[in-house]
Order: C-alpha cells, then structure tokens, then sequence
C-alpha cells in the first residue's frame, strides 16, 4: 500500500463558525455543552491524530479572525514559503455558519483559499460544512442549504473542484455523518474491507455489519452501504445515532474511570453484538431473529457464542489488513 | 386539586417552597418522567390491599408567597390537604438568601405535623450546582442546624426531617426522589429481599431495579447507594433502548430485552428487562483479581446470572399477580 500516510487536513471557515467545537466532539470527546469554554483560535492549532493505526490526520484547524485569514491568505501569494498553509493539502473542510450576516464575505474568502488551493494543491478534495443548522427552522434547512450549495458550485467551478457538501450541527448527529464521509475518503485500502466485510456478512447470515474507529467512532464502512439494497424499513440515521450513542456510553463509563469492550444487546427481535474487531476498529452486528428459524434444519439458531466465535476468527483477517495497508 | 381531596390517595407529593426556590422545574424534570413510574404502580406492584389510589406520585404545586403571613388562613382546604398527603418536600433555593425559606419552613412543619404526624418531610437544598463543592456541605450544616433550633423553638423535636443535596443539572434530583418515592412505599421491603437475594447469589456489586422511562429506582438491594454508579446503570438503560429501538419494528415477538456489556476494568453491565417498564440494572465487578475475570467460563457466571434473574423476574409477576386478585 503506497501512498504517504500523513493526511493533511484543513480546517477553515469565518471566525465563530464552529470549527474548532467540531474538532472537539469528534476527537476530544468533548459533549456539545462542553464546546461553550473553547476561546478563539489563535492562528493555527495543529493536531495529530492516529487514525486507523496506519493513518495520522494533521489536522490543521485554522482561526478564522479577519487578520488570521489575510495573513493566511496573502502569506501564500509568495510561494518561497516553505510552511505554506496550502502545500500538500489533501482535504479542505470548509465551514460556513448558516447565521452569518455577512454572507458575502465568507463567500469571497472562500473563494481566495480556493485559488490557493488550485494553485498549490490542486488534488485536494473539498468538503463544505454548512454549520449550525440547529437554529434553522425545521421546513427551512433543505432550501437553505441547496440556495448556498449551488451559490458554492458555482465558485468552485472556475477552479474545477469539486464539492461535497453538508448540513450539520454539534447538537445532532449529523456531525456525526459528515466527518465519517469526510474520514472514509482519505483511507487507502477501504476496498479491502469492503470486500471482506461482505463476504463476513454471507458467513454470519446477519441484517447488516458496521465498522466503527475506535477512538471517534465514526462508520468505517457498513454492509448495507455496499448491498445498496434499499432498506427503507430501517432508519436512514442510524450510523450516525450509533456514533452518538456509544459515543455517550463511552463518556458514562468512563465516570467509573474505566471503557467498555463489548456491548450485547438481545432486542424482541433482532440482536446487536458490538465488540472489538481489531485494535482500532469495533464492529457492530445486527442479526434479525424474526428469520433465524432454520427451515432445513427445523431448529433456532440463536447462540451468541457462535457469532463470537465468528468475531474471533475475522479478526485475524481484518488485523491483517490492517497491517498491510502500513 | 380534586386529586387531593379524593380519600384513596394515601401517597401524594406535596411540593412546597417560596417562590423562584425551583419546585415547577422539579416537577417538569421529574414529574414528567414519573408518569410511567405512575401506570407501574397503580396494577404492578401494589401489594398491600391498602393501596387503591390510582397513581403513586401526586406533585400538587402549591406556589407559596414569600410572606408567611399569607399562608395561615384557610384559604385552601390546608387542613385537608395535609391529611392526604404522604410526603411533603420542602424546597430552598440554597443559592439565595435563605432565612425567610427557614421561617417559613418551620410554620409550615409546625402547622402539618399537627394536622398528620406521619407525615414525611423532606427539604430539597436546591441549585447546588451554582455552590462550589466544600461550600454545599457548609450550606448544607447551616440550613439543618437552624431547621433543628427552630423546630425545638415550637416543641417539635421529636420530628423526622430529611435533606437532600439536589440539582436538576445532575442526576441528585432523580436520586433525591427515588428515595422519597421509596419511603411512601411500605411494601419495598419484599422488593429489597428479593434484590439482596440476587445480588447475593449472583455476584453483584449493586442491583437497581429501574423504571425504564423515568430513571428512578424503585428499589435497590441494602447497599449503600453510589451516585456514580447510579448514573452509570441510568444511562446504561439509555443507550440499550436507543440501540434496541434503532433495529425493532415490530413488537409482538416474546423475547425478553438483555443487554450485557463487559468493560476494561473486568466489570460488567447487566440489564434485563422485567415486567411492567421496570427493568434490573445490575453492576458486577468480577475485577482483576477475581479469578472468574480471567476464567474463560465466565460466559457460565452469565448464564447463571440469567438464571437468577429471571426467579426474580417469576417472583415479581407473582407479587404483581398477587396485587391483583385481591
């Protein structure tokens, strides 16, 4: 697996926006009250994060003051900087806050890091965050966001980049959703898992299988994202509620000063086993017992021992994988 | 106010306090949580033959003047009222000047434990969270220390008062009122054998018996109460539901709700849902040095648990079952 494993991220958006609160939950463990004590960024807070073992996130979380942005801005015009802000960038995430009242100038200045970035960077993958949407009413938020997606589009392509946008806020989780997207585009060997991931899941015969991070738990990859079977019948949010909430119980235990391994939950009708997978991933299972009557056999399999047991032996293919990608 | 005056019911709240001192707050946060606690009691568990009042929390607000002079007159049926009621909470802003409160605390203890001497009293010291931490117990002595010279000023020394450090930002208010709740329920004490017995035979270190919807505990085995743990099993009940409710859709299979999770520290989580909403919310610490920690048979220590658990859950139809007929 080649391909240089320290990701540079950029974390850009106007002063106030909620960069630096985003960068919190996701991988400080902060809760979203927590955020009200972050004060200002003063020009670049570095961060680095191990991400999957193999991956360091640089993540480079950018105060967005007025006079942080223009030297930012104006620094990069000469290019004899050697610690250019925009050199070697992989990702930019740029975050809008949906209350700003001066809408055009977040636009300009996010059309000024675009020409830098086409100019130093111009792989990069860019990522817009539309922020705060909390305090949009509900009717409201979808035109929004659309109005200020394609306003985006529209700048972006006179540079040629191409935009991936969101609609989150620190309060739900859809924060959740956009970073896992955001994360998942920068793993090299997602198609391994992938692969394997699918063929675990006709072994085990289970409604669907998710793979978390350990440390932010944010979806990897899930089967049923890959079937592309449509399950209407199940909640489109769910891995991001999933985040959330082990998320939290992560938090819970930890007030006894310790962290949990595994989770088994033996619902009405389905079963949901989370455990560790590798030492960075956690796996989640979801078997449905409304169909585990085997017709052939005329018996119910419901043992969790057996599904461990699978757990067990994937492990070592999944730590392989693991270990490749290095 | 007719609740009050209907003669069945023997276990009414009665939350009193000057004005602003929190008691709607409380009665927003727990009252609406007690509902479902409410339902479980009128058919789940009533054994005494004594209890025919339809719900087993009443919170009648009664909002208090600041003058004391204005609650002598009969105004309300107070007389009455005093002689329905099982508990009377008594709530002061410890964040205020609390002398007047005091004042009027003891004329209203003064007044209704003439009118019902069974009555208990209960003083919520409330909005400690704006306290620092060595300065709630401080505050704490000083109310209980003058409650105690008033009450021997009006020859009542002899009264029973209880005080509780409460908060409605943490979880001191749930705990506040599990255990006021608890009192006014004579036959717990079955409730707690049977929960002693369980904890014994199966090796845990606490075992609540929750109601799922409201936090509160409705009976815990004899062991002194930990808040922390507390608050851990409380949201433990949290993260099991929202995890179940993601993949149910229907609810007519039979299977019993169980959640287990094990943790670092060798502990684990126990939940099982019983009859009613009511579930067993159990902490185990099978720690380090516990052989069984180490022991690969310690999916045979579960299993036994959920022997165990389910005579619980065979006893608790059978009082329920018991309630009924008679």
């Amino acid at each position: 697996m080649a391909g240089s494993s320290r990701k540079k991220l950029l974390l850009m958006g106007r002063s106030g926006s909620g960069k630096s609160s985003m960068r919190s939950i996701i991988f400080s463990n902060y809760s979203a009250f927590d955020t009200r004590r972050l004060g200002a960024t003063i020009d670049v807070e570095h961060s680095n994060l191990r991400f999957l073992n193999n991956m360091t996130l640089n993540l480079w979380d950018c105060g967005g003051q007025d006079i942080f942005m223009e030297n930012f801005l104006n620094n990069s015009s000469n290019a004899s900087s050697a610690n250019n802000i925009f050199t070697k960038c992989e990702v930019l995430i740029h975050v809008f806050d949906v209350e700003s009242k001066e809408v055009s100038k977040d636009i300009e200045i996010f059309q000024r890091v675009l020409k830098n970035l086409h100019q130093f960077s111009p792989e990069v993958k860019v990522f817009i965050l539309v922020h705060k949407m909390d305090l949009i009413q509900v009717n409201k938020r979808q035109e929004l966001f659309d109005i200020m997606m394609s306003k985006l589009q529209e700048i972006a392509n006179e540079y040629s980049f191409k935009l991936t946008g969101f609609a989150t806020s620190i309060w739900d989780e859809s924060l959740y959703k956009a970073w896992s997207s955001i994360v998942c585009s920068l793993i090299p060997n997602i198609s391994l898992y992938e692969q394997h991931l699918l063929k675990f899941n006709d072994v085990l015969n289970a409604k669907e299988i998710i793979l978390f991070e350990k440390t932010t738990f944010l979806v990897i990859s899930s089967t049923n994202r890959l079937i592309s079977m449509n399950r209407e019948d199940l909640d489109p949010k769910r891995f991001e509620k999933i985040s959330n909430i082990i998320k939290t119980y992560k938090q819970s235990v930890n007030k006894i000063r310790t962290n949990f391994t595994n989770l088994l939950v033996n619902g009405l009708n389905s079963s949901i086993y989370l455990d560790v997978l590798t030492s960075n991933i956690y796996i989640m299972i979801i078997m449905d017992h409304s169909k585990d009557f085997d017709q052939d056999l005329g018996v119910r399999i419901d043992d969790q021992n057996l599904i461990l047991e699978n757990v067990k032996v994937a492990r070592k293919l999944f730590e392989r994988i693991e270990a490749s990608g290095r | 106010m007719e609740a009050i005056d209907s003669k069945d019911k023997k276990a009414t709240i009665l939350l009193m306090g000057l004005r602003r001192s929190g008691k709607s707050s409380i009665c927003k946060v727990v009252f609406h949580n007690m509902q479902p606690l409410d339902t479980l009691y009128l058919e789940s568990t009533s054994k005494p033959t004594t209890e025919t009042f339809t719900s087993l929390i009443d919170l009648a607000v009664m909002e208090l003047p600041g003058q004391l002079s204005l609650f002598e007159p009969s105004l309300y049926d107070s007389e009455k009222i005093f002689a329905s009621i099982g508990a009377l909470i008594y709530v002061i802003d410890s964040q205020d000047e609390y002398l007047s409160a005091l004042q009027n605390l003891a004329v209203i203890i003064n007044y209704a434990y003439k009118i019902n001497p069974k009555l208990h009293i209960e003083v919520l010291i409330h909005k400690i969270d704006g306290l620092s931490e060595d300065f709630r117990l401080d505050t704490q002595r000083d109310i209980m220390q003058r409650v105690g010279d008033d009450l021997l000023d009006y020859g009542l020394e002899g009264v029973q008062v209880s005080f509780y450090l409460t908060s409605i930002f943490d979880h001191s208010v749930y705990e506040a009122f599990s255990r006021i709740v608890q009192k006014l329920v004579v036959e717990l004490p079955q409730l707690e054998n049977l929960l002693d017995l369980v904890m014994q035979y199966s090796g845990f270190d606490k075992v609540f018996l929750f109601d799922v919807n409201s936090k509160i505990y409705v009976a815990t085995d004899s062991s002194p109460v930990d808040i922390q743990t507390y608050e851990v099993c409380a949201e433990f009940i949290d993260v099991t539901i929202d995890l179940d409710g993601l993949y149910e859709q229907s609810e007519e299979a039979s299977r019993p709700t169980k959640c287990v999770s094990r943790l670092q520290s060798g502990s684990v989580l126990y939940l099982h849902r019983m009859i009613r909403g009511l579930a067993l919310v159990a902490i185990s610490s099978f720690g380090k040095d516990d052989p069984r920690a180490e022991n690969p048979n310690v999916k045979n220590a579960i299993s036994i648990i959920d022997h165990n658990v389910n005579v619980f859950k065979k006893s608790l139809e059978t009082m329920w079952e018991g309630s009924r007929i008679r």
